[in-house]
């Protein structure tokens, strides 16, 4: 078993730390306070070649691996989960349905600019009735000529409004369950599709969440993604992969506040001490960090699997429960340990645990996740 | 237009802790970095070659093999060819030696417009290597770079000086030490680093492959000694006398007097 990492992927890691740091962290605050979408940054993201990393160059992308990107999403998640979230929805959700699934003339017109950064990718599964319980899709395509015409709406789409792609399920048979739902690739200029409400949120705040409504949303038939009748297929597996890219989110938010923590704990004096010389904290931290390095190595081989061509769904389930519930207990506890001062905006921690809270919900919540792993180890 | 960027690995300073016993540096685990002021070299001429298209530009180093990371990080930002030269026979180099094995390199790689290096590197600090190479090619230098332009075979150069600065015409070749103020450094994109590990390659040059002097190289060929490495007592925080009347003065007299300074 080989735990390194390649000479590239160290590279990368830097590259996106120094990135993180100098260009990301500085904005972190400011736009999770104004829920402002931090487009400059993506525009330079995408002058790096960040927004495409796992996809080969003559698609536009940087020829990279999937563990490449999930290390680009944790370090950028250290600073801020908003920038890894959007990296994360617009890479995994957005653009590689379209690179798994799609013809070559559409990977040509929407994956290439998706990969370049010039476009920013999203992808509508979830309906206002179909959550967890995604098949339930309500919003429809019927063939009509030249176009399936889409009625319906779309609820939480994270770069909702912001993205120019998406890739959208619709049911085009409702007789078929399951089996009826299609995807498709809708450009935000089509006629008949809008974008509705803006989500006020808890947390990621600078990650714009919208409703998208379909009203006679006309979308040529060439956009078809993948066969009729197969989009529920095409929306798991897209989700499979999307949970490596948020268990490196919520992994990148852990170790955030860890890092928070420490540099605290080194300065911050109680009864002439520092923090950090007290056992009962040096416990919490021990804990912290042994289930950060638990949950580096459950993503991490997720997305190796995955780079291997072999089976990775449980794998990318079970790291994205462990990582996003590791975030959720390493920011309250940092939050705990930064005490009244650490509940202020004064210190990063109380944005990185309202971050971390929306990881065990989306793209699957960890109930979801259960599901899927105790069904793969029951079989 | 073909363009020589000299660059050295060092370690990252900001990250460097002393050992409290001996004064000396703990290298241990401390990352390294291209030396920044090798960076702001490397920038102008990629921005030369993003102006002009027709620029190729070649980095070298002498260094250990680890070196190579560096050289790796220059193609990742763009430069065309990377050359380590890198012999157990150049260890424990001074900057003489480290240039006359520098010069050596140059010569081999043969045809040059611009030499380009940083001001100097922040683990040695001597700022001398540049100026040395240029005497050693008998070429023209032009040292602290704030700011220039390329013309045909004429550079217009700013030349930094303490409470100013110098224009400067300089006909290619030429060498050229660049400071921070020149530019702002651009980040290696992601495309860059997997193009420089699996596309670009590395030359690994040896002292025999450079066809020079055993005796003017490495440690033999270092006139300089370093007999010893400490860092300085901290002084006491000093006394501050204000004010300019005859009292004053005579206070300042007096202790300069107890001192035996006067």
């Amino acid at each position: 078993m080989n735990f390194s990492l390649t000479k590239e992927q160290e590279m990368v890691r830097t590259l996106l730390k120094e990135f993180g740091e100098k260009v990301v962290k500085p904005l972190a605050a400011e736009i999770d306070a104004a829920e402002r979408f931090p487009r400059e940054t993506v525009e330079k993201m995408a002058r790096y070649d960040m927004m495409g990393i796992p996809f080969p160059k003559k698609y536009g992308g940087a020829g990279g691996d999937n563990l490449t990107y999930a290390i680009a999403v944790e370090e950028l998640s250290k600073v801020c989960g908003t920038t890894g979230v959007i990296l994360s929805a617009h890479t995994s959700l957005g653009a590689h349905p379209i690179y798994q699934y799609g013809t070559e003339a559409q990977k040509m017109k929407y994956l290439v600019p998706l990969a370049k950064g010039e476009k920013l990718g999203a992808f509508g599964l979830t309906e206002p009735n179909a959550g967890t319980d995604s098949s339930a899709q309500q919003t429809v395509a019927i063939l009509d000529g030249d176009n399936y015409i889409l009625d319906g709406s779309k609820v939480f789409i994270t770069n909702g409004g912001e993205a120019d792609i998406y890739v959208i399920l619709a049911m085009t048979n409702k007789s078929k369950g399951n089996k009826g739902i299609s995807a498709f690739i809708v450009e935000k200029d089509f006629k008949g599709f809008s974008i509705g409400k803006k989500e006020e949120k808890l947390g990621i705040r600078g990650s714009s969440t919208t409703e998208l409504i379909f009203e006679n949303c006309m979308v040529p038939k060439e956009n078809l993604l993948g066969e009729v009748g197969k989009g529920f297929g095409i929306a798991m597996q897209t989700l499979d992969g999307g949970r490596i890219g948020i268990a490196a989110q919520a992994l990148g938010i852990a170790e955030g506040a860890l890092d928070e923590c420490v540099k605290y704990m080194k300065e911050r004096k109680q009864f002439g001490k520092p923090l950090s010389s007290f056992q009962g904290l040096q416990w919490m931290v021990a804990d912290m960090a042994t289930r950060i390095e638990a949950a580096r190595f459950l993503v991490y081989n997720a997305a190796d699997k995955k780079d291997q061509k072999l089976p990775f769904s449980t794998e990318a389930a079970m790291a994205k429960l462990y990582a996003a519930e590791t975030a959720m207990e390493v920011t309250t506890k940092a939050v705990q340990i930064f005490g009244g001062y650490g509940y202020t905006r004064d210190y990063p921690v109380e944005r990185m645990m309202r971050d971390a809270k929306i990881t065990e919900i989306y793209e699957g919540t960890s109930q979801v996740q259960k599901m899927v792993i105790a069904a793969k180890v029951l079989k | 237009m073909k363009i020589i960027v000299c660059i050295k690995q060092v370690p990252d300073t900001n990250e460097v802790k002393l050992d409290p016993k001996t004064g000396t540096l703990i290298r241990d685990g401390v990352p390294s970095i291209i030396n920044h002021d090798d960076m702001n070299a490397l920038e102008e001429a990629l921005e030369l070659k993003d102006r002009y298209g027709d620029v190729e530009i070649t980095v070298l180093t002498m260094g250990p093999p680890q070196a190579d990371v560096a050289l790796r990080e220059a193609l990742a930002m763009g430069a065309d060819r990377a050359i380590l030269v890198s012999d157990r026979a150049f260890a424990g180099a001074d900057t003489w030696a480290t240039s006359n094995t520098l010069t050596a390199a140059i010569n081999k790689i043969g045809d040059f417009d611009i030499i380009f290096c940083g001001r100097q590197a922040i683990d040695g600090d001597t700022a001398q290597v540049g100026p040395q190479i240029a005497e050693k090619l008998d070429l023209p230098q032009i040292t602290y770079v704030q700011k220039m332009d390329i013309s045909a075979d004429v550079g217009t150069v700013q030349r930094a000086l303490e409470d100013g600065y110098e224009i400067i015409e300089v006909k290619m070749p030429c060498v050229l030490t660049a400071i921070k103020e020149l530019n702002t450094p651009r980040y290696a994109s992601v495309k860059g680093i997997f193009d420089a590990y699996r596309e670009k390659t590395v030359e690994n040059w040896t002292a025999k492959d450079i066809e020079i002097n055993p005796e003017i190289i490495g440690l033999n060929g270092s006139p300089t000694n370093v007999r010893k490495t400490f860092t300085p007592e901290p002084k006491g925080k000093g006394t501050l006398l204000t004010g300019c009347d005859r009292d004053t003065v005579c206070d300042l007299f007096g202790r300069l007097k107890e001192k035996h300074i006067i």
